[in-house]
């Protein structure tokens, strides 16, 4: 290894590191923790900048481009910056039938975002997505790590004037 | 009438945490088997149980075991893994498991990893499902400190290391063998079968995938025998199932009823029929990927054939209602988005004919739809085409997601033609 690289995987913190060769050690091949490290990172970071895709890929023996294709496969692993709380807003087809286009409406002029967005003040990223689990108590979103169901118009105004 | 799986959950009920799940007689299937019964018997008592699995596909549990060599010739690792992905439109009857009563699920996964030999089990969780995934890594610590898990359980030469592995989005990690990929860290495109997970699965060692429900009824079927398995279900399937319903129902939710239960008592019953106002179109009885039945349909039992031989499936057995004031065009372009976005982009009538659907169902709602539009459909549909192929069961696709797809499609342009006509004839959408 060269001394950049080691330079870059030092871009991780200690405790990232512990993190992730824990994970390595449920696993087959230091490769295999690909996605396991990428989600390390981000709940340190709130997303995986190009520095950090960098470090993980030299701490697992693997090139920029291989890990950069694993992580734009999946939608939950976040290459742009997002906001403090991710909004994951259920646009799916329970929430659909029970009014989820209005609460979309609703959330986006109460944030004075559109989809994909993150408020000025970095609180909030608002982003769509499928079925939450939670179609008996449709419209359903997370906030961050909280689920919210059985959304009205009321309700959101609660949720963000808090 | 028994409810095994929901025994523990209720209102009124303690939560099952590793004391009370005991006191409720959990575990001891793990006392009475590891090391006392042969993993055969195991295997056996669930083949004869005629269990089918409860991810969607409705395949002999029993069975598909069977095919996990068993002998010494290969040695190194075997794994389980549980499927915990649920991202299928309308499901959310595993969260329910897992949330309420996350020892059930780990005693299922020791004896089914007994059963085959498996000596490492993944627990495959979707992201969102944060209180279920911090209740299952605390029961797992609890089983491991009672010596229910990891290296020689209760003193017994067998070792099961358990994992929870949280995934990091999109629906098509649950397809298996897309999970497996996953799981290995790769990008989650399904892979060619033959060969099969049980042969050559996770890093290429004998692996099985089952759902979170299916291995919540091993432990039942092991305590209380095969016999009483098939005893539970009302019609040819057995045992109980969560089924589910969302949507302009009174009482939206999940109940655990007899396989074979009539859609109209889950429907009528348990969901307590449609909201004031609003009557009943249609439903999709297995989740998002399965297709629309009628009123004319509500008299049958809700078993794997009887909802094939209506060209639907049973799927994860959660119903989504249409009721009559949504246009069943919108809902179909609603779900045909989803799939588009959750497309893995391996294949090209997938990739690419998902999305040419969608534009032509968001002209149909907008008004912009000519009668030619109608072809582009069915020729798009055919590309993808489940029921019609003779091949075995992924139509002209690598995987199922996309035939799964058109399957609300194609039974929507069959029940609700005149809804399509009329889009066309008007230039508008008379539900808005
Ligand atoms: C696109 C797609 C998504 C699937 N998602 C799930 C899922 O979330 N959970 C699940 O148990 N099975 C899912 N399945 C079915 C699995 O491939 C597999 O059949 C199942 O996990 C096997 O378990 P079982 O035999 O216990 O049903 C999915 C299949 C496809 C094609
Ligand atoms: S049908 Fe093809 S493109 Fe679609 S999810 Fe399956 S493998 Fe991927
Ligand atoms: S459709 Fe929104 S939670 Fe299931």
């Amino acid at each position: 290894m060269s001394a950049a690289e080691q330079d870059l995987i030092q871009a991780l913190s200690d405790e990232e590191i512990g993190e992730i060769e824990k994970e390595i050690t449920h696993l087959n091949g230091r490769k295999s923790a690909a996605i396991d490290a990428l989600k390390i990172v981000q709940k340190h970071r709130r997303y995986v900048s190009d520095e950090s895709l960098q470090a993980v890929a030299n701490l697992l023996g693997m090139s920029f481009a291989e890990l950069d294709g694993i992580a734009t496969f999946y939608n939950l692993i976040f290459r742009k910056p997002v906001g403090e709380k991710v909004i994951l807003l259920c646009d799916s087809v329970s929430c659909w039938i029970m009014g989820g286009v209005d609460i979309r409406e609703k959330i986006k002029s109460k944030l004075q975002i559109e989809m994909g967005e993150t408020t000025p003040d970095d609180k909030y990223t608002l982003l769509p997505m499928s079925c939450l689990g939670d179609c008996d108590h449709a419209p359903a979103m997370i906030v961050g790590e909280d689920v919210y169901r059985d959304l009205t118009n009321e309700r959101i105004d609660e949720i963000f004037d808090e | 009438m028994e409810t095994p799986l929901t025994n523990n959950i209720g209102p009124d009920k303690p939560f099952p945490d590793l004391a009370v799940y005991e006191q409720n007689g959990g575990y001891q299937t793990v006392r009475d088997t590891i090391g006392k019964r042969s993993p055969t018997d195991v295997q056996e008592a669930v083949s004869e149980s005629r269990l089918r699995g409860r991810g969607g596909a409705g395949v002999s549990t029993g069975m598909k075991w069977g095919f996990v060599p068993m002998d010494n010739a290969s040695p190194g690792h075997k794994y389980l893994v549980a499927n915990a992905d649920e991202m299928e439109p309308g499901a959310f009857k595993d969260r329910v498991l897992m949330e309420f009563d996350p020892h059930q699920l780990i005693e299922g996964m020791i004896l089914s990893a007994y059963a085959i030999q498996a000596d490492i089990g993944y627990i495959f969780i979707r992201s969102d499902y944060y209180l279920a995934t911090a209740r299952l890594k605390a029961a797992i610590a609890e089983s491991r400190d009672k010596g229910y898990l990891g290296e020689r359980i209760l003193g017994t030469d067998y070792s099961f290391e358990l994992h929870v592995h949280v995934s990091a989005g999109r629906y098509i990690c649950g397809e298996e063998t897309a999970l497996l990929n996953s799981l290995e860290g790769k990008r989650a495109n399904p892979r060619t079968k033959p060969p099969f997970p049980p042969i050559s699965g996770l890093w290429g060692r004998p692996t099985i995938v089952n759902n979170v429900e299916t291995l919540c009824c091993v432990p039942h079927i092991v305590q209380n025998g095969a016999d009483w398995f098939r005893s539970l279900g009302r019609a040819e399937d057995a045992g109980t199932k969560l089924f589910g319903a969302s949507g302009r129902v009174k009482n939206p939710g999940c109940w655990e009823l007899p396989m074979g239960t009539p859609i109209r008592e889950i429907l009528e019953g348990s969901a307590g029929g449609m909201q004031d106002g609003y009557g009943l179109r249609g439903f999709l009885p297995g989740g998002g990927s399965t297709g629309f039945l009628t009123d004319e349909h509500l008299d049958l039992p809700m078993d794997y054939d009887a909802i094939m031989q209506v060209k639907s499936r049973l799927g994860t057995g959660t119903m989504i209602i249409l009721d009559d004031r949504t246009c069943p065009i919108g809902m179909v372009e609603n779900l045909v988005n989803f799939f588009a976005r959750e497309s893995c982009g391996f294949c090209t009538p997938c990739r690419d004919g998902l999305p040419w659907i969608e534009e032509i169902l968001h002209k149909l709602e907008t008004g912009q739809a000519e009668p030619e539009d109608m072809n582009i459909l069915a020729q798009q549909a055919g590309f993808i085409d489940w029921w019609g192929s003779d091949s075995s069961s992924n139509g002209n696709t690598h995987c199922p997601l996309a035939p799964g797809a058109i399957e609300p499609l194609e039974s929507a342009r069959k029940y609700f033609a005149d809804d399509f006509e009329r889009h066309i004839r008007d230039k508008k959408c008379s539900y808005r």
